[in-house]
């Protein structure tokens, strides 16, 4: 279980990006984060694993409390919790199978990774996964080769190879053609389903929202304006949540 | 918002206030070019006066006529003689062989100043060459005057008109034609042989300081990389600790090292021992390895004795290492002395095994000084991360005070002794203890103004001082450096190689580190996100970025050091420069202009390869 309590997020300047945020996700959970850009979405996600450092307030995953972690620490718990990003994020010049082996790095003994070497059963692992998301024929691609989707599919495949209890998705398909996105959101409820594992996934698109998550948290300026069920965003509470002049599409 | 606001009141006033602020740029950039003319003496006088276009349009021309291709000159010389004035009775002059080369001069004698006419006959056809007044009455002078060239006709006949010199004499002097006629094809001259040899010293030389120069660069970018180094922040104990594990690991490091090169020399020369010494210290140190190094890291706590085991063999490993390199470095020296001797041509191939060997053994102990010095900083610095996170805060501070005390006060001393070393100031009150006092007391201050277990921007000091180090180095021209190392190591290639490598580390650092800073963060983000260390994430994140830059960075260095291996030449750094420097002090400027153009080829072909290169790798 995931509890938030208390997050707040302010940038060096004075901007409040998370204000005073507490929700919890039980485990297993597909919940679905929305909200306008720059509503604090993103720095939400990357608080949880510590990619930015919160202000104040704690974190708890399974009790264990990730704000309060050493470095050693944190690198041990951000290896169950894979990422999956808008642009990807994989390094362009590297072959497909490198970057998912990438997500691996926290388990292989360090030295021996830095000679690009990985154990056997990490390599198998690492075509099973891209078996998986269906793209083991581009394993020795280069990255920058393959299309946007296939990219996602690489990027996820990565977050699976740290065996995550827990994905962050942090708009995953906003990138992507409507067929992509919901492709991809397929794999990752998947995983969800199939592997039971927590994944908090930030998206745009209300109609994605109801297909796919069980429970939906929105943030307005930093603020937790709405939690439940995707059910329940009626047309007022759309306001609320995208502002008054935001009109419903799709 | 306010600012718009004002703008769309006042258009007119702003705009006005806008064409005087253009005009005043513009007066201020014609003021600073006035002065720039002044201070930089632009003149175009000299260039009118006759004597200095007359040696522009030689110079020129020479430059434009490489002494790279000759033929075999067959030159026939003819003296006919002539008196100045005419002598009062009438002259006897030889009768010249009609069948053979000969000049008349008509009339054969005359007043200084008059104009006689010049027949040639019987020379090679289409030869030419001057035609000259020899002074004197030995017709085997070297010495002649005038300036008038003669151009035979197919027959070898020619006509010229020549104007008698102020020379007046008592006897007879001589008229004389030397042409010259190109025979058999042609060949390469002596000049383009020289510049052959030296083009190819310089683009070795190059090569050498450019792969040097690379490899120190590429660590060294990283430090003074800002995005890179921002994020490194570590609480006081640790980074105290770890200050004062470099150098305490680096003294070891040394002593133990120097110890096993004397251990090594006992084992002594032998090809075969060494070659033995060699092998078994290679597999000891894999089989080492393998067994201490487990490839996935174990979830639980590993037991003291496993531990102490696996830290004895990788003692044992780091030993045989050591052992191996230096046993390596002998087997070198040994084999490329043998070899040289006995490969011929390839002799060089000997010569680099014994000097690589050299290099090696020279620089075993200072590399296994950085080594422990690296680990026992990591180490101590483990322990003091362990420290600030699991100690009271009160505790924590006592051991602040007292580590960064030391730590900040022995760097101190050492710089202290550095300078003692460069000034010979000879009193150690003030370059050792003043300094240990000042050191100690600002790390008492840092231990006792900061909270005990705040992040402190480690990395940031190490950025700013690594940059300033760089930018200080970059600004020593590698002329200026050439100069040092030639008195380090003597006249020649090396020293050029020497000055130009170091150099190459400067300033190759600052524009990969630049490249670094340029990278894209998300795949950097995407890899510290799985749980990778910083090392990891340089590894797998950062470096596969940065390739084609640091290709095209190190293609463009090996261009610049080709071309300022011209300039390190003038000052006895090897390379074309030394023949180059030579041909114009001469003002044998085909020579020179041979040079100019092989310099001018092989960096026009090394930006065609730094192309392919670059199109092969993006």
């Amino acid at each position: 279980m995931l509890e938030i309590k208390n997050l707040t997020k302010i940038y060096p300047g004075g901007i409040k990006a998370l204000d005073n945020v507490s929700f919890t996700v039980p485990d297993g959970q597909f919940l679905a984060v929305i909200g306008l850009s720059g509503s604090g979405k993103s720095t939400l996600l990357r608080c949880i694993n510590r990619l930015i450092e919160p202000t104040e307030g704690q974190i708890l995953w399974n009790g264990k409390d990730i704000t309060a972690a050493s470095v050693d620490e944190m690198r041990k718990i951000r290896r169950h919790i894979g990422m999956v990003f808008q642009h990807f994020n994989l390094v362009h010049r590297s072959k497909v199978i490198t970057n998912v082996l990438a997500g691996r790095l926290g388990y292989v003994n360090p030295a021996w990774s830095l000679v690009n070497r990985f154990p056997k059963e990490d390599m198998e692992k690492a075509i099973a996964q891209l078996e998986r998301v269906g793209i083991a024929d581009k394993a020795n691609s280069r990255a920058d080769e393959l299309s946007g989707g296939q990219q996602q599919r690489v990027g996820i495949a990565r977050a699976l190879m740290q065996d995550p209890e827990m994905i962050l998705a942090d708009e995953p398909v906003a990138s992507l053609d409507p067929v992509l996105a919901h492709s991809i959101m397929t794999h990752l409820e998947d995983i969800n389903k199939k592997d039971g594992v927590t994944v908090l996934c930030s998206l745009h698109f209300l109609d994605l929202v109801h297909r796919y998550s069980d429970r939906v948290v929105a943030l307005n300026a930093g603020k937790l304006v709405f939690e439940g069920d995707p059910k329940d965003i009626d047309d007022v509470k759309f306001k609320e949540i995208y502002g008054r002049e935001a009109e419903r599409v799709g | 918002m306010a600012d718009n606001f004002k703008n769309s009141k006042k258009p007119i006033k702003a705009s006005i206030w806008k064409s005087v602020k253009v005009g005043l740029i513009a007066f201020a950039s014609m003021v600073i070019i006035a002065y720039g003319f002044e201070i930089t003496q632009v003149d175009l006088e000299e260039l009118r006066s006759e004597k200095r276009q007359e040696s522009l349009v030689r110079v020129t021309r020479a430059l434009a006529k490489p002494d790279l291709i000759e033929y075999d000159k067959e030159e026939i010389i003819f003296n006919a003689p002539v008196m100045i004035p005419c002598p009062a009775t009438s002259m006897d002059l030889p009768e010249p062989n009609l069948n053979q080369p000969y000049l008349l001069v008509e009339p054969a004698c005359g007043a200084p100043g008059d104009v006689v006419a010049v027949k040639g006959y019987n020379f090679a056809p289409n030869s030419e060459g001057p035609l000259r007044f020899v002074p004197g009455s030995d017709p085997s002078n070297v010495v002649t005057l005038g300036r008038d060239v003669v151009e035979t006709d197919a027959n070898g006949h020619f006509e010229a008109e020549f104007t008698l010199p102020k020379r007046e004499g008592e006897g007879v002097q001589f008229i004389r034609a030397s042409l010259q006629r190109n025979v058999g094809s042609p060949h390469l001259t002596r000049t383009a042989y020289d510049t052959w040899d030296k083009i190819v010293e310089t683009v070795f030389l190059a090569l050498l300081a450019t792969i040097f120069g690379t490899a120190l660069a590429i660590p060294l970018s990283f430090l003074a990389a800002r995005n890179l180094m921002k994020p490194v922040k570590s609480p006081l104990t640790k980074a105290a600790m770890s200050l004062l594990g470099w150098p305490i690991g680096a003294v070891i490091g040394y002593l133990i090292l120097v110890r096993i090169g004397q251990l090594s020399d006992l084992i002594g020369t032998n090809l075969w021992i060494n070659l033995l010494t060699v092998a078994v210290s290679g597999g000891l140190v894999t089989l080492g390895l393998r067994y201490a190094v487990p490839e996935s890291e174990e979830e639980e706590k590993v037991s003291f004795g496993t531990r102490a085991k696996r830290i004895s063999l990788v003692i044992g490993a780091v030993f045989f290492l050591f052992l191996g390199i230096f046993q390596l470095s002998t087997l070198m020296r040994t084999l490329g002395m043998t070899l040289e001797g006995s490969l011929g041509k390839f002799g060089f191939i000997g010569y680099f095994l014994f000097q690589a060997g050299d290099i090696f053994g020279l620089s075993a102990p200072f590399v296994g000084a950085l080594t422990a010095g690296a680990t026992l900083g990591s180490m101590l610095g483990k322990v003091g991360q362990k420290f600030s996170e699991t100690l009271p805060s009160s505790t924590l501070r006592i051991i602040n005070a007292f580590v960064a005390t030391l730590a900040v006060g022995i760097t101190f001393m050492l710089i202290g002794f550095l300078i003692e070393w460069l000034y010979e100031i000879g009193n150690p009150v003030y370059t050792l203890w003043y300094p240990l006092g000042i050191g100690g007391a600002l790390g008492l201050a840092m231990a006792l103004l900061t909270k005990p277990n705040e992040a402190l921007p480690v990395g940031m000091v190490i950025y700013t001082i690594t940059r300033t180090m760089l930018n200080a180095l970059r600004s020593v021209e590698a002329l200026v450096m050439a100069i040092v190392f030639v008195i380090a190591v003597g006249i020649g290639p090396f020293a050029g190689v020497l000055a130009l490598g170091l150099h190459t580390i400067v300033s190759l650092a600052k524009l990969y580190s630049e490249q670094v800073e340029s990278i894209l963060p998300g795949p950097l983000e995407a890899v510290e996100a799985t749980g990778a260390n910083r090392l990891q994430t340089i590894v797998y994140a950062v470096i596969p970025q940065i390739v084609p830059p640091y290709i095209s960075y190190t293609m463009y260095r090996w261009d610049i050091n080709v071309r300022m291996s011209t300039i390190i030449g003038f000052v006895g750094g090897g390379g074309i420069g030394f023949l180059l420097q030579q041909n114009i002090n001469l003002l044998n400027y085909r020579g020179a202009s041979a040079q100019m153009l092989a310099i001018a080829v092989v960096v026009a072909s090394m930006d065609y390869i730094s192309s392919v290169l670059r199109e092969k790798t993006i």
